[in-house]
């Protein structure tokens, strides 16, 4: 029993590292651009197409198939920004609201219409591949889909710590006027900042393609799930997307043991409203101005 | 005065198309009226409340599930489901409200807890027997009989049921706006801080407004299962009603008394047609594709909606139009 327990709990951990990466895609946007992306799960699910795809054709690694992904996230965000997102920044939330509905609707339609609504499954022999930790068992797929993720977003951060972009990110979305003052670059800060959280969010679909069979209706369910996470964690926040991933995805596996299946989904939304009553700004929150 | 000569005049042509239309659009239009009374509930909360709800479908859901249950499972006259159901929804409302202005939740962080609670309460009442779990509940099958009692009727019944909220709602709003309360409610909108210097107890407002919002909506929802016959948790309560019931106002312009009404008119025949072609040209996607598209063009050349754009439109070619109420739009946060 105990030993059911920790595999659960091990198992949790490893997806909630991979929806760590989904949210910090989310909270990177909206913390420099005050922009909530409505239409990020259409961007994960891009993302598990581009494993599928990958893994299909060319029969590469996942990881091989994430590094596209991220390439071709990260163009598709940088365009998505620069045409469309940019108008649309200091908008009220409403405005922003539809504009990423409708895009959502576009993305998911033209993954019915390129792909149908079948789910694909990436066939993966990861995915049968265990490693036996003594006391727990972990699938390999998992395995390298959490240690990829955590990887990831250690190299973002030190890099967004430590660089001049990261700095300039930074300063941007802590003070837009202020950064224009001392000649920053705003537009081309946005449209790098949109870029990264699109391939933030492919990279984690990719990544876990051998898990999720691709699908395009999978796309509202990860919107979602990323904004819970986020607001776990508290919007914004670097280290909050972490934290609520590694929560929501512990949260998800317990409830899958105890309770019925269709109820595990509920846990999420019930974690976000006691931490919203509770801790308002989420565990890492800062207080909005 | 001319303002209500010219909405008596959108009526009786509303009416008229009830009485000849053909049942395929008279049972479109009981939608788009269904859902300018939802738009309106939702454009009290943030036109004149200024309070973003992105989960109006719980309190929808809540009101179809009132008049569901008690009509389907005990026979009970939805008049009385229609009120428990404000009662429900009031009060869900209310708490939800008090629980996050409580601790100063607010702007998007409330939007995204009406969300959670909405897909929430879909997940439990998905799983909760009593109420049918996935498989919904279905009202008897209607005979055609018209029975006000019962609200049982045919498509035609529904549809002056329909126009008979819509106006009431569109009345009703324009009255709210002009009562005590709108002028308070849009100073607490506007600037809070400044309403609360002025003696404005804010936080009874705001969850007042709320309050009212979600009961209203609830009434809207019990007419919609009504209308539909059967309802399901993912389709009364998920997030696709949601943005439903926000497209309207947004689409035909938000604070303004006709928006909702044109937006549904705008919206949701687009969206049944896009969905006919895509079925027709069994393409499934199409339909959202297109959706999408309009919807963001939309947003893109006409941010105030399309009212507004025709208000102005009127005013260029010297036509004397007051039918638009102006009241600003606040840049919510």
């Amino acid at each position: 029993m105990l030993s059911l327990w920790l595999n659960v709990l091990a198992s949790g951990i490893l997806l909630g590292l991979v929806y760590g990466l989904v949210a910090l895609g989310l909270t990177i946007i909206f913390g420099v651009m005050r922009v909530v992306n409505f239409a990020h799960g259409e961007m994960v699910v891009f993302g598990v197409y581009i494993g599928y795809w990958a893994v299909r054709l060319w029969d590469v690694p996942i990881i091989v198939a994430a590094a596209i992904a991220a390439v071709v996230m990260f163009i598709f965000g940088y365009f998505l920004e620069t045409m469309i997102v940019k108008r649309f920044v200091g908008r009220p939330h409403h405005y922003q609201f539809i504009v990423f509905i409708g895009l959502s609707l576009l993305f998911s339609g033209t993954l019915l219409v390129a792909f149908g609504p079948d789910p694909r499954p990436t066939a993966s022999q990861l995915s049968f591949h265990t490693v036996s930790l003594g006391f727990v068992t972990l699938d390999l797929a998992r395995l390298q889909a959490a240690a990829t993720a955590g990887l990831l977003i250690t190299l973002l951060g030190v890099y967004l710590k430590f660089s001049s972009f990261g700095r300039s990110l930074r300063a941007a979305a802590d003070n837009r006027l202020g950064g224009l003052v001392v000649g920053l670059n705003i537009p081309r800060i946005y449209a790098v900042t949109f870029g990264i959280g699109a391939a933030c969010a492919g990279v984690a679909g990719a990544l876990i393609s051998p898990l999720f069979d691709a699908q395009p209706y999978l796309a509202v369910d990860f919107t979602l799930l990323a904004f819970v996470t986020v607001i776990v964690g508290g919007l914004g926040s670097f280290s909050g997307a972490l934290l609520g991933g590694l929560m929501i995805g512990v949260a998800e596996a317990i409830a899958a043991l105890m309770f019925a299946p269709s109820m595990k989904t509920a846990l999420p939304y019930a974690l976000l409203i006691l931490v919203l009553i509770f801790r308002p700004r989420g565990f890492f929150g800062a207080k909005e101005t | 005065m001319k303002r209500w000569l010219a909405g008596g005049s959108v009526l009786v042509v509303l009416a008229l198309v009830g009485a000849l239309a053909s049942p395929y659009l008279i049972s479109l239009l009981t939608i788009v009226l269904l859902f300018t009374f939802l738009g309106q509930s939702w454009n009290l909360m943030l036109g004149i409340g200024g309070q973003l709800s992105i989960g109006h479908a719980l309190f929808v859901g809540l009101g179809a599930y009132s008049v569901a249950v008690l009509d389907v499972k005990y026979g009970v006259s939805p008049w009385i489901g229609l009120l428990l159901g404000m009662v429900i929804a009031g009060s869900a409302g209310a708490v939800l409200a008090w629980l996050s202005f409580r601790f100063e939740v607010r702007g998007i962080y409330f939007a995204l807890l009406t969300i959670a609670a909405a897909e929430f309460a879909r997940i439990m009442f998905g799983g909760w027997e009593f109420v049918g779990a996935m498989q919904g509940l279905f009202f008897p099958a209607p005979t055609g009989a018209i029975d006000i009692s019962m609200l049982r009727g045919d498509a035609r019944f529904y549809y002056f049921i329909a126009l008979a909220l819509a106006a009431l709602g569109i009345v009703g709003t324009e009255m709210i706006s002009r009562s005590y309360f709108g002028y308070v409610w849009r100073a607490m909108r506007d600037d809070e801080q400044a309403a609360r210097a002025l003696g404005v107890r804010a936080f009874r407002h705001k969850i007042l407004v709320i309050a009212i919002s979600a009961a209203t909506a609830a009434v809207g929802g019990g007419i919609l299962a009504l209308v539909q016959g059967s309802i399901f948790p993912d389709s009364i309560m998920g997030m696709g009603l949601s943005v439903d019931v926000l497209i309207g106002p947004v689409v035909g312009g938000l604070g303004t008394t006709f928006g909702p009404l044109v937006g549904s008119l705008a919206a949701i025949p687009l969206n049944h047609l896009m969905s006919a072609l895509g079925d027709n040209l069994r393409i499934p996607g199409l339909n959202s594709i297109a959706y999408g598209f309009v919807l963001v063009l939309v947003v893109w050349f006409l941010p105030d909606g399309i009212w507004p754009a025709i208000v102005r439109l009127c005013k260029a070619i010297q036509m004397p139009s007051r039918l638009w109420l102006p009241q600003p739009r606040k840049a919510e946060e």
